[in-house]
């Protein structure tokens, strides 16, 4: 069980490397959103299962804070990513459609 | 004061303190009171015959979808971010939703962001608008099906 904690801890600061290493590669803010969000999700969850899955007292607490950082997590990405499209932070020429244009008013 | 929002305030609180210890017991208690009080106008559930078997679909049918696509989400952006070329194609699309009530309007919208590639900007009525990160097709119909597809199947069943 603690081997696969060590495991699971490991794998997560991998992805947390990932994340970190998108935002540095992505163009615009809205892409480096995207992988900020998605790579450092399951890094949270499988560091936060490995500490649990260490030390057993710590597994419930360990469930709770991964059912919070779920709930909370894209909420938070959505609301960064809509504050900087009112903002009118331009995204990169690479961008094909913008249905979203005009944000707020329609 | 709401008796299910207590429950299960007071419930997160035993499981982040202690079950046995009679301080936090207390302080818990009157935490949870005031939360309760305090979140009434804003938050109810219906604790009618269905509910049981809504929790039961959540858990073993919403659950292993929703963890299996984040898992994909995460290699998928890890594939993007490590190959050299960056094989991105972002775009702003929109989608409609049948779903009506607004909880199950954001549980659409918290599992779209965290699946592959794409993540909620906005929701409007029954509009939603998404920053996709690599956009395949226009069509309306394509488009709904590639983005929420299965999740929007599934949270009906679950909140609705």
């Amino acid at each position: 069980m603690i081997t696969v904690g060590y495991f699971l801890i490991a794998f997560g600061a991998f992805f947390y490397f990932l994340g970190g290493l998108g935002i540095l590669r992505m163009p615009d803010v809205y892409n480096r959103l995207q992988a900020g969000t998605k790579a450092t999700t399951l890094g949270s969850f499988s560091v936060i299962l490995g500490v649990g899955l260490v030390n057993l007292d710590y597994l419930p607490k360990a469930l709770v804070i991964i059912a919070f950082i779920a709930l909370t997590n894209p909420v938070g990405s959505s609301v960064l990513a809509r504050a900087s499209y009112l903002k009118g932070i331009k995204p990169t020429d690479k961008t094909k459609v913008d249905e979203y244009k005009g944000g707020d008013e329609k | 004061m709401n008796f299910s929002v207590f429950l299960v305030s007071y419930f997160t609180w035993m499981i982040l303190t202690s079950f046995t210890d009679v301080k936090e017991l207390i302080v818990g208690f009157f935490v949870s009171l005031v939360i309760s009080i305090v979140m009434k106008k804003y938050y109810r559930i219906k604790f009618d015959v269905k509910f049981p078997i809504r929790v039961i679909k959540f858990v073993f049918v919403y659950l292993p979808v929703f963890i299996w696509e984040m898992i994909k989400a995460n290699f998928d952006v890890a594939f993007r971010v490590l190959s050299p070329s960056l094989p991105i194609n972002p775009g702003f699309v929109k989608i409609k939703t049948n779903l009506k009530k607004d909880s199950s309007k954001l549980a659409l919208a918290n599992s779209i962001t965290l699946t592959p590639g794409t993540l909620t900007l906005d929701v409007k009525e029954d509009t939603l608008f998404i920053h996709w990160i690599s956009v395949k097709t226009l069509d309306e119909e394509e488009k709904k099906k590639k983005i929420g597809g299965i999740f929007e199947k599934i949270l009906k069943g679950v909140f609705e």
